[in-house]
């Protein structure tokens, strides 16, 4: 079960996969239809009585979190079916076919390390550590294209307190789910797998930095990292990692997948600069999606300078890319 | 075989064949299919299509001479010209709408970034040779030195090959597939080439009606 917050629910009573996902067709094509999305409402619940499962996958009770920008907020369709999930296919929309199996409950993570209290948590503890927050960010793959996405979970910090890092946690080690069975793409993926990823701690403590289960007020699609995951705004999208299975606190710089794989164009912090260029493309500007044109300009810090600019004080941010 | 070849319906066959990828990706953005992020959607397309079409123009000399389908080379212009023609959308679209028009964006990618600089390299190659396909201009420049320009599809071929791989995150597999078809075609010219100088001494044959080299184009 997902959620102890419906305790009158069984894993039974969930809508099967394939309903589910024709339903956000269905309804992607009602939105299409225009003015048609009251009716499409109702003749929803017609085709698909099971409406009460379906609130299974509902994240109700949401609170309205700080730090939300009031820009246009991405269809869901489209961060749903265009993803970077390089275990389940390289390809964008490789994902939202491949990781339709993907088991993810019974979920755990393991927080370890440096800490005073290691510990297990299961995914129904991490739904209850804290009242769940709706967050809406700015999201800057390093690709340049951006999506603006409505996230549910709450700060990261929350979790942190609770194990009590000691003195020598000076980063956080993350660490991506990894089954080989489930995810026969992973030789494709040309990166070294699992996926790990790493935070410097004063940045994985602040009050940004996100511990997501969920968006759209829902839980997580698989594709976009479910049960569990990072999101941390000001910096590109591949330093938010999806389906966490491991917290680690550590002494030193922890490796990071894409900076294993190429040094060069990819940095331990990969705070998004439109001032520092990817070798290979400029970061200047950015495809909001769903777009054509790149032109929306990017900005320092993905527009939360005021927010975290004051962490990387001094630093050299050509060299700490 | 050959016979096939030369009917007159032949050549519209091919021609629209050629126009299908073309088709498919208009059919695919009226049915949504071109994702959140159509204009990558798009520049991957006739990017894949680009290297499809050079390979199948690239593939006409050895299949005439492997297969001895001398007429396939009535295509040979009309395929190149269709590679071409996926390169010029390709082209557009990255100025269009990944740059916005923005022309010194483009000059100052293309000096500055080596996948940039080598597509682009291999694109300009390809639009002296469209501009020299006819009849009149083979006339004109005369046949070897006409047959010399061509030659530098050997050099767009690779170049998209490299501005492919490249592009690339981390998964090279299909690059590597890219790289090693046109190796292959390649390969085959630089064979024929020396296999050909090799025999024509040691037969002593007199100057042959066809420049050896022909074959191997």
């Amino acid at each position: 079960m997902l959620l102890k917050r419906a305790p009158d629910l069984k894993y039974s009573d969930v809508t099967p996969r394939d309903i589910y996902l024709n339903r956000r067709k269905f309804l992607y094509g009602m939105g299409l239809a225009g003015g048609l999305a009251l009716a499409g409402k109702s003749v929803a619940n017609l085709t698909f009585p099971s409406a009460r499962a379906y609130a299974a996958t509902s994240l109700p009770g949401l609170v309205k979190g700080p730090f939300s920008t009031d820009e246009k907020v991405t269809p869901e369709q489209a961060v749903a079916t265009y993803n970077n999930y390089y275990e389940f296919g390289t390809d964008k929309a490789d994902p939202a076919k491949n990781a339709q199996k993907f088991v993810t409950s019974p979920w755990s993570v393991s927080v370890e390390g440096e800490v005073a209290k290691p510990r297990k948590f299961t995914m129904e503890e991490i739904l209850k550590l804290a009242p769940l927050e709706e967050r809406i960010y700015r999201h800057r793959c390093v690709e340049a294209w951006s999506i603006v996405v409505p996230w549910v979970g709450y700060s990261f910090s929350t979790l942190v307190k609770l194990v009590e890092p000691n003195s020598n946690a000076r980063y956080v080690a993350f660490e991506t789910y990894f089954d080989k069975k489930q995810m026969p793409l992973w030789g494709r993926a040309g990166i070294q797998l699992p996926y790990v990823e790493g935070l410097r701690l004063d940045e994985a403590m602040h009050p940004l930095a996100l511990l997501c289960v969920g968006m759209y007020g829902e839980t997580l699609p698989n594709q976009d990292g479910a049960p569990v995951r990072m999101v941390i705004p000001w910096k590109y999208g591949f330093k938010s990692i999806k389906s966490l299975v491991k917290i680690k606190f550590v002494k030193d710089q922890p490796p990071t997948t894409w900076n294993i794989t190429n040094a060069h164009e990819y940095g331990f912090y990969s705070n998004v600069n439109p001032a520092v260029d990817h070798p290979r493309w400029s970061q200047a500007r950015e495809i909001r999606l769903p777009g054509y044109f790149k032109n929306t300009k990017t900005q320092m810090y993905n527009g939360y300078g005021d927010q975290v600019a004051s962490l990387y004080n001094g630093m050299d941010l050509k060299k700490n890319y | 075989m050959n016979r096939l070849l030369i009917s007159k319906w032949a050549k519209v066959v091919v021609f629209a064949l050629c126009l299908v990828p073309l088709g498919i990706l208009i059919w695919e953005g009226f049915h949504g299919e071109w994702g959140p992020n159509p204009t990558q959607f798009l520049e991957h397309a006739t990017g894949d299509w680009i290297l499809r079409f050079l390979a199948i123009t690239l593939a006409v000399s050895p299949l005439r001479k492997i297969l001895g389908l001398t007429q396939l080379i009535r295509f040979r212009r009309m395929l190149g010209l269709f590679a071409f023609f996926y390169a010029f959308l390709h082209f557009s679209i990255y100025l269009g709408l990944d740059q916005v028009l923005d022309f010194r964006g483009v000059w100052a990618d293309v000096v500055k970034r080596p996948y940039i600089t080598v597509g682009f390299t291999g694109f300009v190659l390809m639009i002296p040779l469209a501009i020299t396909s006819t009849a009149g201009m083979v006339r004109r420049m005369g046949y070897r030195r006409w047959q010399m320009l061509h030659r530098a599809i050997y050099v767009s071929a690779v170049a998209g090959v490299i501005h492919f791989y490249w592009l690339v995150k981390s998964d090279v597999h299909l690059p590597l597939l890219y790289a090693v078809i046109m190796a292959v075609l390649l390969g085959w010219r630089l064979f024929a080439w020396f296999s050909d100088r090799g025999r024509r001494p040691a037969r002593g044959a007199p100057a042959r009606k066809e420049p050896a080299t022909v074959a191997a184009r």
